[in-house]
């Protein structure tokens, strides 16, 4: 079976290779590009590559949903000297870190993405969020807790202050965070009286760890560690938690998609970026199709698409007016977007300068901490 | 005697094959055919096995003791840093900064730099990023010099002008009829040229070489990188280029006057590089980058066992660092615990398999091999469902009244969830080789233990459990060695006090990227299995272990 499976895409992809050459427009005629599966997945399906295929008669794309071990198996890809991916979908700090390691192509803004309806160019309609050479932004999302409604004690407002996760009594019940010390880390420090603009000054300091793994200690019997993001919303949907953080567009279809009983806080909801990245090593007539993908998926009217299928922000200042309904709800998207003004009163910006640094030194901590 | 007449005796005393060769050789010959044969008809195999499994193992190992990173990408600088002396507190001396800055240089235009960073900042905390800003910035060193050349004659800051001076003629006449798309031509230097401007002829050597293999671009068309105007600023100002009559003389002669004047801006490497980032100025940085020089380390195997190279040798972490040793002994143990808890359950499942009439046998057989045909992820989710908190077991037992609503018990994201999870997910392995063993065990035995007068227990623990001991020797070291490399399932179960080494093995595979530390850990987890294995060997006898009748 699954033999057969292989002979049958070997010769697929010597028919799609040997259509390539014939079509002799100097691009291939397919990609592989790689994402997160899921909801978010099917999104970039609806959002860009249906309406890029429909442009572009006799090109396919294959998806694979590998995105959470991207950097791993590029690197090893990059080392066996075969690149089978066109275009992976990763989150900013792998991003960077694919680009010191050489395995993504650096681009050029100006040159390789669209400019925006108004003639701004890509370069100032991204703005910061090009946080590395490499990186093509295409969504901000963020990291931000939700909290079962029905779970809050009588009389109690529900919470709505990032330091309510600390507070055993005011809100029994168990939490669920992620178990690594990216975000927990900042939030401990908040609520243990650091300010915001200090928060990581002090954590570069064995000290300002050592305060913030204490601060999470006192809530450390009552947090279930997550490692994927679809653990909290179903901790969420079968009460086995009273609030938990994961990504907003996860609390999204628990909350609008599944009606669960659940609630969005979004106080201090860490932003962070997702976007494209083309390896390094593709063969010129692939490179061009990425190319050409890329600059198509990441255009002003297509960001702003894909926020009909999932709440994550457009990359794009261009496109945050374009946001529309859920093309399934009906729902507006607005305001569940992360940057909505009003959901980001309070935000962090994942620091990716910081973490590149300290995620080994505060890792091996924080897991030895968690060993203990 | 002579040996003349003791070759007569040797052959005298020879048996003879038909053929009249000597029988022994005639034998070893027809047993080296066999062999061969017998080699030629597993060498796919072997081959196989070689090549998709051996050699990536070993190579995945060779990771853990691997280190030419350091070496390859810093080679002038690991050269001066040999000479100084660590324990002192000072900073290296001049040379090894102008040799970090040229390495660094030449390593930021093939944009390896960064991978150099994080490499050592797996052992020093700031490393990442520091090597990112000066590769950002080193082009400001050079500037200040090229600024000054520029400002004196255009030609110095041009392709053409230098490249007839580097090189040599052959090569800029090959250069001037190049057209694109044709191959460049190879870089040659001038004849002489390293005697007068030896800095700037190895820099702009680099310079001439990654131009024209790595961008493919005309020599004529590039200006120099910043590299070579810093090269030729030291040149100027050690040597003497009076000597010097080829083309660009003129030029070069001016500069070497513009050098010497009091208003001639330079600036100190050092200085430059604790600009770019003040940790420059932390001897730290430079111990690691020394202790980290040579081609192979020690350092991802200390790490494993939580140590850490020091000035003075290797050194025990801080405390709160400590975190593999644990992991190791917890995942030994917990692999024990589960083996023992197969063995538990699957024996009187195997004998009732080997017991029972062929029809029911065959069903319970099915039941066995069900949860064997299910995807692991959807047993392990499942397991979650029955133990958590509000999960199915919960439930009942607050429905029976046996457990109070408020205080539900805690059955999973912790170790009891792991050895519960992965018992049941590798009781087939144990039941299976038991089986095989059990259904052997004649009947005749046990009634004759019966009809000799022994009650049932006799007969159980005298005749027939001394029989199915090679069936739980058998399974016990599948399920132990399935069990020691487990991870998807105290990755989903096991929360913090119920993850193994194997965890860490991963994360440091597909998150950190440290596949040094990865392979070290792995090497280690490695030798414990074949240890353990040795014992068991010594003590159980592996010769007592059967897969089957």
């Amino acid at each position: 079976m699954k033999l057969t499976k292989t002979l049958m895409a070997t010769s697929a992809l010597t028919v799609a290779a040997a259509g390539a050459f014939a079509a002799g427009h100097g691009m291939s005629d397919s990609m592989t590009l790689v994402s997160w599966g899921g909801a978010y997945q099917s999104s970039q399906q609806k959002a860009y590559v249906e309406p890029y295929i429909a442009m572009n008669e006799g090109v396919s794309a294959t998806w694979d949903e590998s995105s959470a071990e991207a950097v791993a198996k590029l690197r090893a890809m990059n080392e066996a000297g075969n690149v089978t991916w066109d275009l992976v979908d990763v989150v900013a700090a792998d991003a960077i870190r694919l680009c010191d390691e050489g395995l993504a192509l650096e681009i050029d803004p100006d040159e390789d993405l669209a400019a925006a309806p108004d003639g701004t160019s890509a370069e100032d309609d991204f703005g910061d969020l090009l946080v590395s050479d490499c990186f093509i932004p295409q969504i901000v999302y963020s990291t931000t807790f939700g909290y079962r409604t029905d779970m809050v004690p009588a009389g109690m407002e529900a919470p709505s202050q990032i330091c309510d996760v600390f507070d055993l009594e005011k809100y029994p019940g168990k939490r669920a965070l992620e178990k690594r010390p990216i975000n927990n880390m900042e939030w401990a420090l908040l609520c243990d009286g650091v300010a915001k603009e200090d928060v990581y000054d002090v954590l570069e300091t064995e000290e300002g760890q050592d305060q913030a793994l204490a601060k999470l200690g006192t809530i450390k019997d009552s947090v279930i560690w997550w490692s994927a993001g679809a653990d909290t919303p179903q901790l969420l949907a079968d009460g086995e938690i009273f609030m938990g953080s994961t990504y907003n567009g996860r609390l999204f279809s628990v909350i609008e998609e599944q009606k669960q009983p659940v609630g969005m806080m979004w106080d201090a909801q860490v932003f962070d970026l997702d976007g494209w990245i083309i390896p390094a090593g593709l063969s010129d007539d692939r490179l061009a199709r990425a190319k050409d993908f890329v600059k198509f998926a990441t255009d002003t009217q297509r960001l702003a698409d894909q926020s009909k299928y999932i709440s994550y922000g457009p990359a794009r200042l261009s496109s945050a007016p374009l946001v529309g309904q859920h093309a399934d709800l009906g729902i507006e998207m607005a305001p569940h977007m992360p940057t909505d003004p009003e959901n980001a009163k309070n935000t962090f910006l994942y620091n990716y300068e910081f973490w590149a640094d300290y995620r080994d030194d505060i890792d091996a901590k924080f897991q030895a901490w968690l060993a203990q | 005697m002579s040996d003349a007449t003791a070759d007569a005796q040797n052959e005298a005393g020879k048996v003879l094959a038909a053929d009249g060769t000597p029988l022994k050789k005639s034998l070893r010959r027809a047993l080296r055919t066999q062999k061969m044969r017998a080699l030629l008809l597993i060498a796919p195999l072997l081959i196989f096995v070689v090549v998709t499994f051996i050699a990536p193992i070993l190579d995945m190992l060779f990771r853990s003791v691997e280190n030419q990173i350091v070496s390859e990408t810093l080679p002038r600088t690991v050269v001066e840093l040999r000479e100084w002396d660590e324990e002192t507190g000072n900073l290296p001396d001049e040379a090894a900064w102008e040799a970090a800055y040229k390495d660094i240089f030449y390593a930021a235009e093939r944009k390896l730099h960064t991978r150099l960073g994080t490499r050592l900042n797996y052992e020093q905390t700031g490393i990442s990023s520091l090597f990112r800003k000066s590769g950002r910035g080193l082009d400001d060193i050079g500037e200040v010099y090229q600024d000054q050349f520029k400002d004196l004659d255009k030609s110095w800051d041009k392709g053409e002008p230098w490249a007839s001076m580097m090189g040599s003629d052959a090569f800029n006449d090959a250069m001037s009829n190049w057209k694109k798309g044709d191959p460049l031509p190879q870089f040659e230097a001038r004849a002489g040229i390293a005697e007068v401007l030896p800095e700037t002829a190895a820099a702009y050597d680099w310079f001439a070489r990654f131009q024209l293999t790595e961008e493919e671009k005309s020599l004529h068309k590039e200006e120099p990188w910043t590299l070579v105007h810093w090269a030729l600023y030291k040149d100027l100002k050690a040597g003497d280029v009076s000597g010097y009559t080829g083309p660009g003389a003129e030029m070069l002669a001016e500069a070497d006057a513009l050098v010497d004047t009091p208003d001639f801006e330079t600036i100190a490497i050092q200085d430059a590089f604790v600009e770019f980032d003040e940790d420059w100025a932390d001897v730290e940085v430079w111990r690691t980058i020394k202790t980290y020089s040579p081609p192979y380390t020690s350092g991802y195997f200390l790490n494993a066992v939580d140590m850490q190279k020091s000035p003075t040798g290797p050194e025990m972490r801080d405390e709160d660092e400590r975190i593999y040793g644990l992991l190791f002994k917890r995942t030994l143990f917990m692999s024990l615990v589960i083996t023992f808890s197969c063995i538990l359950l699957a024996y009187p499942v195997a004998y009732l398999l080997s017991n029972l009439p062929m029809r029911t046998a065959n069903l319970l057989m099915i039941l066995v091999l069900l949860p064997f045909w299910t995807s692991l992820l959807v047993r392990t989710s499942a397991w979650k469902v029955m133990l958590q908190q509000q999960g199915v077991i919960n439930d009942v037992l607050v429905w029976l009244g046996l457990v109070n609503d408020a205080d539900r018990l805690v059955m999973i994201n912790n170790q009891f969830g792991t050895i519960v999870a992965m018992t049941h997910i590798l009781l087939p392995f144990m039941i299976l080789p038991m089986y095989s063993v059990m259904s052997t065990i004649p009947p005749s035995y046990v009634r004759a233990a019966k009809s000799l007068g022994a009650t049932n227990w006799t007969t159980f623990w005298r005749v027939y459990f001394p029989q199915s001991v090679p069936g739980i020797g058998a399974g016990s070291i599948l399920v132990f060695i399935l069990a020691i490399g487990y991870y998807i399932t105290p990755e989903i179960v096991g929360g913090t006090t119920g993850t193994f080494i194997s965890n860490r093995i991963a994360y440091h595979i597909s998150s950190s990227l440290n596949w040094g530390l990865a392979a070290a850990l792995g090497s280690i987890l490695l030798v414990v299995v074949l240890v353990l294995y040795w014992l068991y060997d010594r003590i159980v006898g592996i010769d007592n272990v059967k897969l089957g009748g």
